[in-house]
Protein backbone atom coordinates (compact mmCIF):
# COMPACT_ATOMS: atom_id res chain seq x y z
CA UNK A 1 0.00 0.00 0.00
CA UNK A 2 2.49 2.53 1.30
CA UNK A 3 4.58 2.74 -2.19
CA UNK A 4 6.33 6.09 -1.82
CA UNK A 5 8.96 6.37 0.47
CA UNK A 6 7.24 9.01 2.13
CA UNK A 7 6.29 9.10 5.39
CA UNK A 8 10.33 7.95 5.42
CA UNK A 9 10.76 5.52 7.76
CA UNK A 10 12.79 7.16 10.39
CA UNK A 11 9.71 9.48 10.81
CA UNK A 12 7.49 6.56 11.46
CA UNK A 13 10.16 4.95 13.94
CA UNK A 14 9.75 8.70 15.57
CA UNK A 15 6.13 8.53 15.22
CA UNK A 16 6.22 4.62 17.25
CA UNK A 17 8.60 6.13 19.35
CA UNK A 18 6.49 8.68 20.73
CA UNK A 19 4.06 6.67 21.22
CA UNK A 20 5.88 4.21 24.03
CA UNK A 21 5.00 5.03 27.47
CA UNK A 22 7.81 7.62 28.89
CA UNK A 23 9.85 6.32 30.58
CA UNK A 24 11.43 4.73 27.23
CA UNK A 25 10.90 7.59 25.13
CA UNK A 26 12.65 9.91 27.94
CA UNK A 27 15.73 8.35 27.00
CA UNK A 28 15.65 9.79 23.51
CA UNK A 29 14.38 13.10 23.99
CA UNK A 30 15.68 15.15 26.56
CA UNK A 31 13.18 16.72 28.91
CA UNK A 32 10.25 17.08 26.49
CA UNK A 33 8.49 15.81 28.86
CA UNK A 34 6.74 19.06 29.70
CA UNK A 35 5.62 20.25 26.24
CA UNK A 36 4.69 24.06 25.44
CA UNK A 37 2.40 25.14 27.61
CA UNK A 38 2.65 27.68 24.90
CA UNK A 39 -0.17 25.50 22.65
CA UNK A 40 -3.19 27.59 21.33
CA UNK A 41 -4.83 27.62 24.73
CA UNK A 42 -7.95 29.45 26.05
CA UNK A 43 -5.70 30.33 29.00
CA UNK A 44 -1.73 29.73 29.10
CA UNK A 45 -0.03 29.59 32.31
CA UNK A 46 0.49 32.36 34.86
CA UNK A 47 1.75 34.65 31.92
CA UNK A 48 1.28 38.37 33.90
CA UNK A 49 3.80 38.93 36.08
CA UNK A 50 3.45 38.02 40.13
CA UNK A 51 0.85 40.99 41.65
CA UNK A 52 0.43 42.69 38.35
CA UNK A 53 -3.29 41.39 38.40
CA UNK A 54 -3.40 44.03 41.00
CA UNK A 55 -5.86 42.94 44.01
CA UNK A 56 -9.49 43.56 44.28
CA UNK A 57 -10.87 46.72 44.89
CA UNK A 58 -14.74 46.78 46.97
CA UNK A 59 -16.27 47.23 43.89
CA UNK A 60 -15.13 44.41 42.34
CA UNK A 61 -12.37 45.72 39.27
CA UNK A 62 -8.70 45.12 39.99
CA UNK A 63 -6.95 47.76 41.56
CA UNK A 64 -5.91 48.39 45.23
CA UNK A 65 -8.69 48.13 48.33
CA UNK A 66 -10.42 51.23 47.74
CA UNK A 67 -8.85 53.06 44.66
CA UNK A 68 -9.48 51.84 41.04
CA UNK A 69 -6.20 51.21 39.04
CA UNK A 70 -5.60 50.88 35.96
CA UNK A 71 -4.48 47.33 35.80
CA UNK A 72 -7.02 44.55 34.28
CA UNK A 73 -7.78 41.24 36.36
CA UNK A 74 -6.62 37.43 35.94
CA UNK A 75 -2.96 36.48 35.87
CA UNK A 76 -3.45 36.16 31.43
CA UNK A 77 -1.55 38.26 28.82
CA UNK A 78 -2.77 38.90 25.23
CA UNK A 79 -3.74 35.34 24.44
CA UNK A 80 -5.92 34.24 27.47
CA UNK A 81 -8.54 34.60 29.00
CA UNK A 82 -7.78 35.48 33.21
CA UNK A 83 -10.20 35.20 36.30
CA UNK A 84 -9.74 36.32 39.56
CA UNK A 85 -12.22 36.28 42.55
CA UNK A 86 -12.39 37.53 45.95
CA UNK A 87 -13.67 37.95 49.34
CA UNK A 88 -13.22 41.10 51.40
CA UNK A 89 -14.07 42.07 54.86
CA UNK A 90 -13.99 45.21 56.81
CA UNK A 91 -14.34 45.73 60.24
CA UNK A 92 -15.12 49.09 61.73
CA UNK A 93 -15.91 50.35 64.89
CA UNK A 94 -19.83 50.21 64.56
CA UNK A 95 -20.29 48.28 60.76
CA UNK A 96 -18.71 45.06 59.64
CA UNK A 97 -18.70 45.11 55.90
CA UNK A 98 -17.63 42.27 53.59
CA UNK A 99 -17.86 41.88 49.72
CA UNK A 100 -17.19 39.21 47.73
CA UNK A 101 -16.90 39.36 43.76
CA UNK A 102 -15.46 38.09 40.69
CA UNK A 103 -13.75 39.72 37.19
CA UNK A 104 -12.56 38.20 34.07
CA UNK A 105 -9.75 40.03 32.65
CA UNK A 106 -10.27 39.79 28.56
CA UNK A 107 -6.55 39.32 26.39
CA UNK A 108 -5.32 41.87 28.88
CA UNK A 109 -7.57 44.58 27.46
CA UNK A 110 -11.25 44.49 28.78
CA UNK A 111 -12.23 43.45 32.06
CA UNK A 112 -15.92 42.51 33.59
CA UNK A 113 -16.50 42.73 37.29
CA UNK A 114 -19.21 41.80 39.68
CA UNK A 115 -19.12 42.34 43.41
CA UNK A 116 -22.09 41.63 46.05
CA UNK A 117 -21.52 44.09 49.39
CA UNK A 118 -23.09 43.92 52.05
CA UNK A 119 -23.02 46.35 54.99
CA UNK A 120 -24.21 45.40 58.18
CA UNK A 121 -25.13 48.06 60.34
CA UNK A 122 -25.60 46.47 63.66
CA UNK A 123 -26.26 48.78 66.20
CA UNK A 124 -26.51 51.75 64.39
CA UNK A 125 -29.32 49.80 62.56
CA UNK A 126 -31.48 50.15 65.39
CA UNK A 127 -30.35 53.82 66.73
CA UNK A 128 -31.26 54.88 62.91
CA UNK A 129 -34.59 53.00 63.11
CA UNK A 130 -34.06 50.55 60.73
CA UNK A 131 -33.16 47.51 62.46
CA UNK A 132 -30.72 46.02 64.96
CA UNK A 133 -28.16 44.68 62.79
CA UNK A 134 -30.32 45.69 59.38
CA UNK A 135 -27.93 45.14 56.22
CA UNK A 136 -27.16 46.82 53.34
CA UNK A 137 -26.97 45.08 50.03
CA UNK A 138 -25.27 46.19 46.51
CA UNK A 139 -24.57 44.64 43.49
CA UNK A 140 -21.73 46.74 41.45
CA UNK A 141 -21.15 45.35 37.46
CA UNK A 142 -18.11 47.01 36.57
CA UNK A 143 -16.62 46.92 32.32
CA UNK A 144 -13.04 48.39 32.14
CA UNK A 145 -10.85 48.81 29.33
CA UNK A 146 -7.35 49.69 28.65
CA UNK A 147 -6.79 52.49 26.47
CA UNK A 148 -3.01 52.40 26.46
CA UNK A 149 0.08 52.31 27.92
CA UNK A 150 1.69 49.37 29.91
CA UNK A 151 1.93 49.10 33.95
CA UNK A 152 5.58 47.55 33.45
CA UNK A 153 7.18 47.86 29.99
CA UNK A 154 7.14 50.00 27.38
CA UNK A 155 8.04 53.77 27.44
CA UNK A 156 8.96 54.31 31.15
CA UNK A 157 7.32 57.42 31.49
CA UNK A 158 3.57 56.45 29.82
CA UNK A 159 1.56 54.93 32.58
CA UNK A 160 -1.19 52.18 31.64
CA UNK A 161 -4.24 53.96 30.90
CA UNK A 162 -7.98 52.29 31.46
CA UNK A 163 -11.54 53.77 30.92
CA UNK A 164 -14.17 51.99 33.48
CA UNK A 165 -17.94 52.19 33.80
CA UNK A 166 -19.66 50.93 37.20
CA UNK A 167 -23.31 50.17 37.72
CA UNK A 168 -24.18 50.50 41.14
CA UNK A 169 -27.75 48.76 41.98
CA UNK A 170 -28.77 49.22 45.93
CA UNK A 171 -30.93 46.76 47.02
CA UNK A 172 -32.07 48.76 49.78
CA UNK A 173 -33.70 51.94 48.03
CA UNK A 174 -36.35 52.08 50.78
CA UNK A 175 -33.55 53.02 52.92
CA UNK A 176 -31.81 54.99 50.31
CA UNK A 177 -34.78 57.24 50.07
CA UNK A 178 -35.09 57.86 53.50
CA UNK A 179 -31.63 59.12 54.27
CA UNK A 180 -32.62 61.64 51.44
CA UNK A 181 -30.75 60.32 48.45
CA UNK A 182 -32.30 60.42 45.32
CA UNK A 183 -31.62 57.25 43.75
CA UNK A 184 -30.94 53.33 44.41
CA UNK A 185 -29.22 53.32 41.46
CA UNK A 186 -26.07 55.29 39.70
CA UNK A 187 -23.34 54.84 37.37
CA UNK A 188 -19.43 55.77 38.01
CA UNK A 189 -17.28 56.27 35.59
CA UNK A 190 -13.37 56.30 35.96
CA UNK A 191 -10.52 56.99 34.42
CA UNK A 192 -7.05 55.96 35.64
CA UNK A 193 -3.25 56.03 34.63
CA UNK A 194 -0.92 53.35 36.61
CA UNK A 195 2.50 52.79 36.71
CA UNK A 196 5.38 50.53 38.04
CA UNK A 197 8.40 52.97 38.30
CA UNK A 198 11.15 49.61 37.59
CA UNK A 199 14.31 52.19 38.82
CA UNK A 200 12.50 52.84 42.49
CA UNK A 201 9.89 49.69 42.92
CA UNK A 202 7.10 51.61 43.22
CA UNK A 203 3.95 52.15 41.69
CA UNK A 204 2.19 54.72 41.54
CA UNK A 205 -2.13 55.08 40.61
CA UNK A 206 -3.99 58.57 39.96
CA UNK A 207 -7.91 58.11 38.58
CA UNK A 208 -10.44 60.15 38.69
CA UNK A 209 -14.42 58.78 39.47
CA UNK A 210 -17.43 60.50 37.99
CA UNK A 211 -19.95 59.53 40.71
CA UNK A 212 -23.22 59.85 42.51
CA UNK A 213 -22.53 57.85 45.16
CA UNK A 214 -22.97 58.03 48.43
CA UNK A 215 -21.24 55.95 50.25
CA UNK A 216 -20.33 54.13 47.61
CA UNK A 217 -23.90 53.85 47.01
CA UNK A 218 -24.59 51.57 49.88
CA UNK A 219 -26.44 55.39 51.22
CA UNK A 220 -28.00 55.71 47.49
CA UNK A 221 -27.24 58.05 44.48
CA UNK A 222 -27.06 61.68 45.12
CA UNK A 223 -29.76 63.51 47.49
CA UNK A 224 -32.43 65.97 46.13
CA UNK A 225 -31.09 68.95 47.22
CA UNK A 226 -27.85 67.79 45.22
CA UNK A 227 -28.48 65.43 42.02
CA UNK A 228 -24.74 65.98 40.34
CA UNK A 229 -22.00 63.95 39.19
CA UNK A 230 -19.29 65.30 40.96
CA UNK A 231 -15.60 64.28 40.13
CA UNK A 232 -13.97 62.81 43.25
CA UNK A 233 -9.79 61.45 42.71
CA UNK A 234 -8.11 58.05 44.14
CA UNK A 235 -4.56 57.73 44.65
CA UNK A 236 -2.14 54.71 45.46
CA UNK A 237 1.75 54.19 46.35
CA UNK A 238 3.17 50.94 46.73
CA UNK A 239 6.25 50.15 47.23
CA UNK A 240 7.67 46.29 45.74
CA UNK A 241 9.30 44.75 48.43
CA UNK A 242 9.66 41.94 46.65
CA UNK A 243 7.99 39.83 43.65
CA UNK A 244 5.59 38.80 46.57
CA UNK A 245 5.47 41.44 49.16
CA UNK A 246 4.34 45.22 48.70
CA UNK A 247 3.66 47.80 50.80
CA UNK A 248 1.10 51.02 50.61
CA UNK A 249 -0.83 53.81 50.66
CA UNK A 250 -4.10 54.52 49.38
CA UNK A 251 -6.92 57.86 49.39
CA UNK A 252 -10.09 58.26 47.73
CA UNK A 253 -11.88 61.65 48.10
CA UNK A 254 -15.81 61.26 48.38
CA UNK A 255 -18.47 63.95 47.84
CA UNK A 256 -20.88 64.56 50.46
CA UNK A 257 -24.00 64.54 48.68
CA UNK A 258 -26.53 63.83 51.80
CA UNK A 259 -24.97 66.38 54.13
CA UNK A 260 -23.98 63.91 57.04
CA UNK A 261 -20.54 64.87 56.50
CA UNK A 262 -18.93 62.05 54.86
CA UNK A 263 -15.21 61.56 54.92
CA UNK A 264 -12.22 61.02 52.21
CA UNK A 265 -11.20 57.50 52.48
CA UNK A 266 -7.45 56.48 53.76
CA UNK A 267 -5.84 52.88 53.64
CA UNK A 268 -2.02 51.35 54.50
CA UNK A 269 -1.90 48.06 53.05
CA UNK A 270 0.08 45.20 52.60
CA UNK A 271 -0.42 42.80 49.68
CA UNK A 272 1.15 39.39 49.94
CA UNK A 273 1.48 36.63 47.36
CA UNK A 274 1.63 33.16 48.77
CA UNK A 275 1.76 31.22 45.55
CA UNK A 276 1.65 32.76 41.95
CA UNK A 277 -2.40 31.96 42.31
CA UNK A 278 -3.28 33.97 45.35
CA UNK A 279 -2.76 37.06 47.40
CA UNK A 280 -4.10 37.65 50.69
CA UNK A 281 -3.99 42.01 51.31
CA UNK A 282 -4.37 43.38 54.79
CA UNK A 283 -4.79 46.83 55.11
CA UNK A 284 -5.53 49.53 58.22
CA UNK A 285 -8.30 51.54 56.71
CA UNK A 286 -9.72 55.00 57.72
CA UNK A 287 -13.23 55.05 56.48
CA UNK A 288 -13.91 58.29 58.58
CA UNK A 289 -17.74 59.25 59.35
CA UNK A 290 -20.36 56.47 57.88
CA UNK A 291 -23.83 57.69 58.50
CA UNK A 292 -23.00 59.99 61.61
CA UNK A 293 -20.54 57.71 63.12
CA UNK A 294 -17.33 59.23 63.26
CA UNK A 295 -14.30 57.54 63.31
CA UNK A 296 -14.62 54.40 61.45
CA UNK A 297 -11.38 52.77 61.33
CA UNK A 298 -10.26 49.11 61.42
CA UNK A 299 -8.89 46.25 59.34
CA UNK A 300 -9.71 45.66 56.04
CA UNK A 301 -8.90 42.26 54.81
CA UNK A 302 -9.00 40.81 51.66
CA UNK A 303 -8.41 36.64 49.69
CA UNK A 304 -8.05 36.97 46.54
CA UNK A 305 -7.54 33.65 43.95
CA UNK A 306 -6.59 34.34 40.21
CA UNK A 307 -5.81 32.53 37.19
CA UNK B 1 -1.92 -0.79 22.23
CA UNK B 2 -0.53 1.91 19.89
CA UNK B 3 2.76 0.22 19.54
CA UNK B 4 1.12 -2.95 18.10
CA UNK B 5 -1.10 -0.93 16.36
CA UNK B 6 2.17 1.28 14.37
CA UNK B 7 4.04 -2.09 14.37
CA UNK B 8 2.60 -3.15 10.90
CA UNK B 9 3.15 -0.03 9.58
CA UNK B 10 6.94 -0.86 10.60
CA UNK B 11 7.14 -3.60 8.65
CA UNK B 12 5.14 -2.36 5.71
CA UNK B 13 7.45 -0.10 5.09
CA UNK B 14 9.51 -0.11 2.57
CA UNK B 15 13.44 0.69 3.23
CA UNK B 16 14.90 3.70 2.22
CA UNK B 17 17.70 3.57 0.04
CA UNK B 18 21.02 3.12 1.47
CA UNK B 19 22.17 6.15 -0.06
CA UNK B 20 19.95 8.86 0.27
CA UNK B 21 21.10 11.77 1.29
CA UNK B 22 18.30 13.04 3.30
CA UNK B 23 19.03 16.66 4.38
CA UNK B 24 19.81 17.28 0.73
CA UNK B 25 15.84 15.87 0.29
CA UNK B 26 14.61 17.96 2.66
CA UNK B 27 16.57 21.07 1.78
CA UNK B 28 18.69 21.50 5.16
CA UNK B 29 21.93 23.62 4.80
CA UNK B 30 24.68 22.34 7.01
CA UNK B 31 25.31 25.66 9.39
CA UNK B 32 28.83 25.74 10.36
CA UNK B 33 29.93 26.79 13.55
CA UNK B 34 32.90 29.26 13.56
CA UNK B 35 35.67 26.40 15.05
CA UNK B 36 37.33 29.04 17.54
CA UNK B 37 34.08 30.61 19.06
CA UNK B 38 31.70 27.50 18.40
CA UNK B 39 29.07 30.43 16.94
CA UNK B 40 27.15 30.22 13.71
CA UNK B 41 27.91 33.63 11.91
CA UNK B 42 25.33 36.02 11.51
CA UNK B 43 24.86 38.38 8.56
CA UNK B 44 27.29 41.44 8.96
CA UNK B 45 25.81 44.05 10.76
CA UNK B 46 27.62 47.30 12.60
CA UNK B 47 28.76 46.93 16.32
CA UNK B 48 27.89 49.37 18.60
CA UNK B 49 27.31 49.77 22.35
CA UNK B 50 23.95 51.45 20.94
CA UNK B 51 22.86 48.35 19.97
CA UNK B 52 22.82 47.38 23.59
CA UNK B 53 19.58 49.17 23.87
CA UNK B 54 20.27 50.81 26.78
CA UNK B 55 22.38 53.26 28.71
CA UNK B 56 25.18 52.21 31.21
CA UNK B 57 24.47 53.07 35.09
CA UNK B 58 26.87 55.28 36.67
CA UNK B 59 29.49 54.27 38.97
CA UNK B 60 30.49 50.71 40.26
CA UNK B 61 27.09 50.27 42.92
CA UNK B 62 25.13 48.16 40.24
CA UNK B 63 28.27 46.35 39.20
CA UNK B 64 29.07 45.34 42.54
CA UNK B 65 25.68 44.50 44.01
CA UNK B 66 25.55 41.84 40.90
CA UNK B 67 29.05 40.44 41.88
CA UNK B 68 31.20 41.98 39.35
CA UNK B 69 32.30 40.75 36.13
CA UNK B 70 32.24 37.19 37.37
CA UNK B 71 28.53 37.53 39.14
CA UNK B 72 27.09 38.76 36.20
CA UNK B 73 28.97 35.74 34.15
CA UNK B 74 26.76 33.54 36.34
CA UNK B 75 23.67 35.55 35.77
CA UNK B 76 23.65 35.55 32.36
CA UNK B 77 24.30 31.66 31.97
CA UNK B 78 22.17 30.99 34.24
CA UNK B 79 19.59 33.14 32.63
CA UNK B 80 20.05 31.48 29.36
CA UNK B 81 20.25 27.93 30.39
CA UNK B 82 16.48 28.74 32.10
CA UNK B 83 15.10 30.55 28.77
CA UNK B 84 16.64 27.69 26.55
CA UNK B 85 15.27 25.26 28.57
CA UNK B 86 11.71 26.64 29.65
CA UNK B 87 8.68 24.96 28.08
CA UNK B 88 6.99 28.55 28.10
CA UNK B 89 8.80 29.65 25.70
CA UNK B 90 10.69 26.29 23.82
CA UNK B 91 8.76 27.55 20.56
CA UNK B 92 10.91 30.47 19.94
CA UNK B 93 14.25 30.03 21.41
CA UNK B 94 14.24 26.16 19.91
CA UNK B 95 17.04 26.25 17.02
CA UNK B 96 18.72 29.69 17.85
CA UNK B 97 22.49 29.82 18.58
CA UNK B 98 22.75 28.94 22.45
CA UNK B 99 26.55 30.04 22.03
CA UNK B 100 25.99 33.49 20.44
CA UNK B 101 23.30 34.07 22.96
CA UNK B 102 25.46 33.12 25.74
CA UNK B 103 28.44 35.46 24.66
CA UNK B 104 26.11 38.61 23.72
CA UNK B 105 23.68 38.41 26.62
CA UNK B 106 26.38 38.24 29.25
CA UNK B 107 28.00 41.09 27.50
CA UNK B 108 24.88 43.43 27.78
CA UNK B 109 23.96 42.84 31.18
CA UNK B 110 28.03 43.73 31.89
CA UNK B 111 27.81 46.99 29.79
CA UNK B 112 24.77 48.17 30.99
CA UNK B 113 26.30 47.34 34.82
CA UNK B 114 28.80 49.32 33.78
CA UNK B 115 31.02 46.51 34.93
CA UNK B 116 34.02 47.03 31.98
CA UNK B 117 32.34 45.67 28.79
CA UNK B 118 31.77 46.48 25.50
CA UNK B 119 28.20 44.87 23.58
CA UNK B 120 29.26 43.69 20.29
CA UNK B 121 25.80 41.79 19.17
CA UNK B 122 23.18 43.20 17.41
CA UNK B 123 20.22 45.87 18.12
CA UNK B 124 17.50 44.30 20.10
CA UNK B 125 15.01 45.16 17.00
CA UNK B 126 16.84 43.08 14.76
CA UNK B 127 17.78 40.33 16.98
CA UNK B 128 13.82 39.76 17.64
CA UNK B 129 12.39 40.63 14.47
CA UNK B 130 10.26 37.81 13.38
CA UNK B 131 10.35 35.92 16.77
CA UNK B 132 6.67 36.71 17.35
CA UNK B 133 7.34 37.47 20.85
CA UNK B 134 4.08 38.15 22.87
CA UNK B 135 4.21 40.06 26.13
CA UNK B 136 3.67 36.96 28.00
CA UNK B 137 7.02 35.19 26.56
CA UNK B 138 9.00 38.71 27.83
CA UNK B 139 7.42 38.34 31.19
CA UNK B 140 8.82 34.62 30.89
CA UNK B 141 12.17 35.81 30.24
CA UNK B 142 12.03 38.38 33.34
CA UNK B 143 10.93 35.90 35.53
CA UNK B 144 14.27 33.90 34.77
CA UNK B 145 16.03 36.83 34.80
CA UNK B 146 14.51 37.25 38.57
CA UNK B 147 15.23 33.94 39.89
CA UNK B 148 18.84 34.07 37.87
CA UNK B 149 19.68 37.06 39.58
CA UNK B 150 18.20 36.14 42.82
CA UNK B 151 20.32 32.80 43.28
CA UNK B 152 22.96 35.32 43.17
CA UNK B 153 21.29 37.30 45.96
CA UNK B 154 21.25 40.37 44.34
CA UNK B 155 18.99 43.16 46.31
CA UNK B 156 15.26 43.53 45.04
CA UNK B 157 15.55 47.18 44.90
CA UNK B 158 18.39 46.33 42.15
CA UNK B 159 17.41 44.22 40.32
CA UNK B 160 14.19 46.04 39.63
CA UNK B 161 16.78 48.98 38.83
CA UNK B 162 18.50 46.98 36.08
CA UNK B 163 14.52 45.53 34.54
CA UNK B 164 14.25 49.09 34.52
CA UNK B 165 16.84 49.46 31.67
CA UNK B 166 15.63 47.14 29.79
CA UNK B 167 11.62 46.99 30.48
CA UNK B 168 11.22 49.51 27.34
CA UNK B 169 13.04 47.51 24.87
CA UNK B 170 9.26 45.81 24.91
CA UNK B 171 9.00 48.37 22.37
CA UNK B 172 11.42 46.32 19.86
CA UNK B 173 11.07 43.04 20.98
CA UNK B 174 6.69 42.31 21.96
CA UNK B 175 5.53 42.10 18.46
CA UNK B 176 1.67 40.32 19.36
C1 LIG C 1 14.24 42.86 27.59
C2 LIG C 1 14.29 41.59 27.31
C3 LIG C 1 15.32 40.97 26.38
C4 LIG C 1 16.64 41.26 26.23
C5 LIG C 1 17.45 42.31 26.97
C6 LIG C 1 17.17 40.38 25.20
C7 LIG C 1 18.48 40.37 24.76
C8 LIG C 1 18.95 39.62 23.70
C9 LIG C 1 20.28 39.68 23.15
C10 LIG C 1 21.40 40.54 23.67
C11 LIG C 1 20.34 38.81 22.12
C12 LIG C 1 21.54 38.52 21.22
C13 LIG C 1 21.54 39.39 19.99
C14 LIG C 1 22.56 38.90 18.99
O1 LIG C 1 22.62 37.67 18.74
O2 LIG C 1 23.28 39.72 18.43
C15 LIG C 1 19.05 38.19 22.03
C16 LIG C 1 18.71 37.20 21.11
C17 LIG C 1 17.56 36.45 21.20
N1 LIG C 1 16.48 36.67 22.01
FE1 LIG C 1 16.33 38.14 23.35
N2 LIG C 1 16.15 39.58 24.77
C18 LIG C 1 15.02 39.90 25.45
C19 LIG C 1 13.78 39.34 25.31
C20 LIG C 1 13.52 38.22 24.57
C21 LIG C 1 12.26 37.53 24.53
C22 LIG C 1 10.98 37.96 25.25
C23 LIG C 1 12.42 36.46 23.72
C24 LIG C 1 11.43 35.40 23.38
C25 LIG C 1 10.80 34.70 24.28
C26 LIG C 1 13.79 36.48 23.24
C27 LIG C 1 14.34 35.56 22.39
C28 LIG C 1 15.57 35.69 21.79
C29 LIG C 1 16.07 34.77 20.80
C30 LIG C 1 15.37 33.53 20.28
C31 LIG C 1 17.33 35.26 20.42
C32 LIG C 1 18.27 34.67 19.38
C33 LIG C 1 18.03 35.34 18.06
C34 LIG C 1 18.86 34.74 16.97
O3 LIG C 1 19.49 33.70 17.19
O4 LIG C 1 18.89 35.31 15.86
N3 LIG C 1 14.42 37.56 23.78
N4 LIG C 1 18.21 38.68 23.00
Amino acid sequence: MIKTIWPPAPAVATLALALIPAPLAAQDTTSTAEEPARAEGFAEYNAKLLLTNAVSTIDGASGGGISNWATIAGRQESRGIGVQAHVTAVLLPDYFYQSHGVALGIADRVELSYARQNFDTQDVGAALGIGQGYVLNQDVFGAKVRLLGDLVYGDPLVPQVSLGVQYKHNLDGAVAAAVGAADDDGVDVTLSATKLFLSHSLLVNAAARLTKANQNGLLGFGSVADDDYSLQFEGAVAYQFSRRFVIGGEFRSKPDNLGLGEDDWFDLFAAYAPTDNITLTAAYADLGSIATFTGQRGAFLQAQVAF
Amino acid sequence: MLFTATLPLLLMQQAPAENVDWDAEFGVEEVARDPETGEIPVEPYEQSNANAGATPFDGEAMAAHFGGREGIRRIADRFTDLSFSDPRVAGIFAGHDEVRFRRTIFEQFCYILNAGCDYTGRDMRSSHSGLGSRKADLNAIVENLQQAMREEDVPFAAQNRFLAKLAPMSRDIVER
